[in-house]
């Protein structure tokens, strides 16, 4: 890892702190006032809000996760670091795609 | 804390030897290169014998065909160091008792480097990092200009003494989970170098410097499992001293100065 992929996988993870955190008490809010999927799509739709939310989250995990998956690899694996960098940058550009899918899929109208 | 219970460590270590003393020890050596396979000695037991000291009775006495590499036996020029009972140790300054269990030692050469034969690894790939790591000191001054002052009590000077008095005995590398798993790591022994140059405020080198240590393979690759200071015969933390060269590099990195 060089220090620009340090810089970017410290960064996401300092994001990631607050989402955590927030997304942990929303998941413990909806299922203790148990509500149905009817109630937080309801919410969630056309809210710039929670789209920003969890957009962002998707694009600090898809960093994140794509950065230590290369890491893993260097290490672990017999894959030269070009290949790793490939195989992690597909990775993670698959977790933004189905991330972004699944916010698109709460708060499209 | 950590020397007063490594100490109290090496005390009870010492007190089962004592408890299990016997007039021999039972002693695997490391015989070939790469390959190879362990042969077994039988050498007598002595009052505060050092590791080096056996190695050494076996080549005088039972077979002068070992190879294994030392020089001042006092702890100042860092050439004996092999592994011993799985942890890579200073053999001239590891006594017998607090490390022999139940009477044996196995003795190996460092890991994480190639054997040349027997008990001595081959150090190149190890100095080659320290270059990488542009470990030389680059002057900023000729011999015609005045000596500079530097305050021992500087925070740069506080930094460097900290950290300068590696013996490049090559412990630290061989303990090194990092260096076993990614072979382009730089390794503790050379950032730990880098670390003290950074701090010395007469060295002109460190664009270059940061520049090497922020690349891949460098500081950053360091996951701080801290085996090299645990290990380190002078007591020095050098993932301290990567942890610094991580801050430095990221703030140069984010003021684009490197």
């Amino acid at each position: 890892m060089n220090v620009g992929l340090y810089v970017w996988q410290r960064a996401t993870a300092a994001l990631m702190v607050p989402l955590v955190l927030v997304h942990v008490v929303v998941i413990f809010y909806a299922t203790r006032k148990g509500m149905t999927a009817a109630d937080i799509l309801a919410r969630t739709r056309g809210s710039i809000a929670w789209a920003s939310f969890y957009g962002a989250f998707v694009v600090a995990v898809a960093i994140h996760a794509g950065i230590g998956v290369r890491n893993v690899l260097t290490e672990w694996s017999p894959l030269k670091e070009r290949s790793a960098s490939i195989f992690a940058s597909a990775f993670g550009l698959l977790l933004l795609l189905l991330g972004v899918r699944a916010v698109a899929a709460v708060v499209l109208p | 804390m950590r020397a007063g219970s490594g100490q109290s460590k090496q005390q009870e270590a010492t007190k089962e030897s004592m408890s299990d003393r016997r007039s021999e020890l039972t002693v695997s050596l490391w015989r070939g290169a790469q390959q190879g396979r362990y042969e077994t000695y039988k050498v007598p037991w002595r009052e505060n014998q050092t590791v080096l000291d056996v190695v050494t009775f076996v080549q005088r006495h039972l077979d002068p065909t070992l190879s294994y590499r030392f020089s001042c036996r006092v702890g100042m020029c860092g050439s004996c160091a092999m592994t011993v009972n799985g942890t890579p140790r200073w053999t001239c300054r590891t006594h017998v008792a607090s490390v022999a269990k139940g009477g044996r030692l196995e003795i190996a050469p460092l890991a994480n480097l190639p054997v040349i034969k027997d008990l001595a690894a081959d150090m190149r790939p190890f100095f080659d990092k320290w270059q990488r790591a542009k470990g030389a000191f680059v002057p900023s001054q000729t011999r015609n200009d005045e000596i500079e002052r530097i305050r021992p009590d500087s925070a740069a000077r506080i930094a460097a003494d900290a950290a300068i008095e590696c013996i490049n005995c090559g412990i630290c590398y061989a303990a090194c989970d990092t260096v076993r798993w990614n072979s382009d790591y730089l390794g503790p022994a050379a950032l730990n170098r880098a670390w003290t140059l950074v701090n010395d405020v007469r060295d002109a080198g460190n664009a270059e410097r940061l520049q090497a240590v922020a690349a891949s393979g460098g500081c950053h690759a360091c996951h701080s499992h801290q085996s090299c200071q645990e290990l380190c015969p002078q007591r020095l933390n050098p993932t301290a001293s990567i942890a610094g060269l991580k801050r430095r590099t990221m703030w140069a990195y984010l003021k684009g100065e490197i």
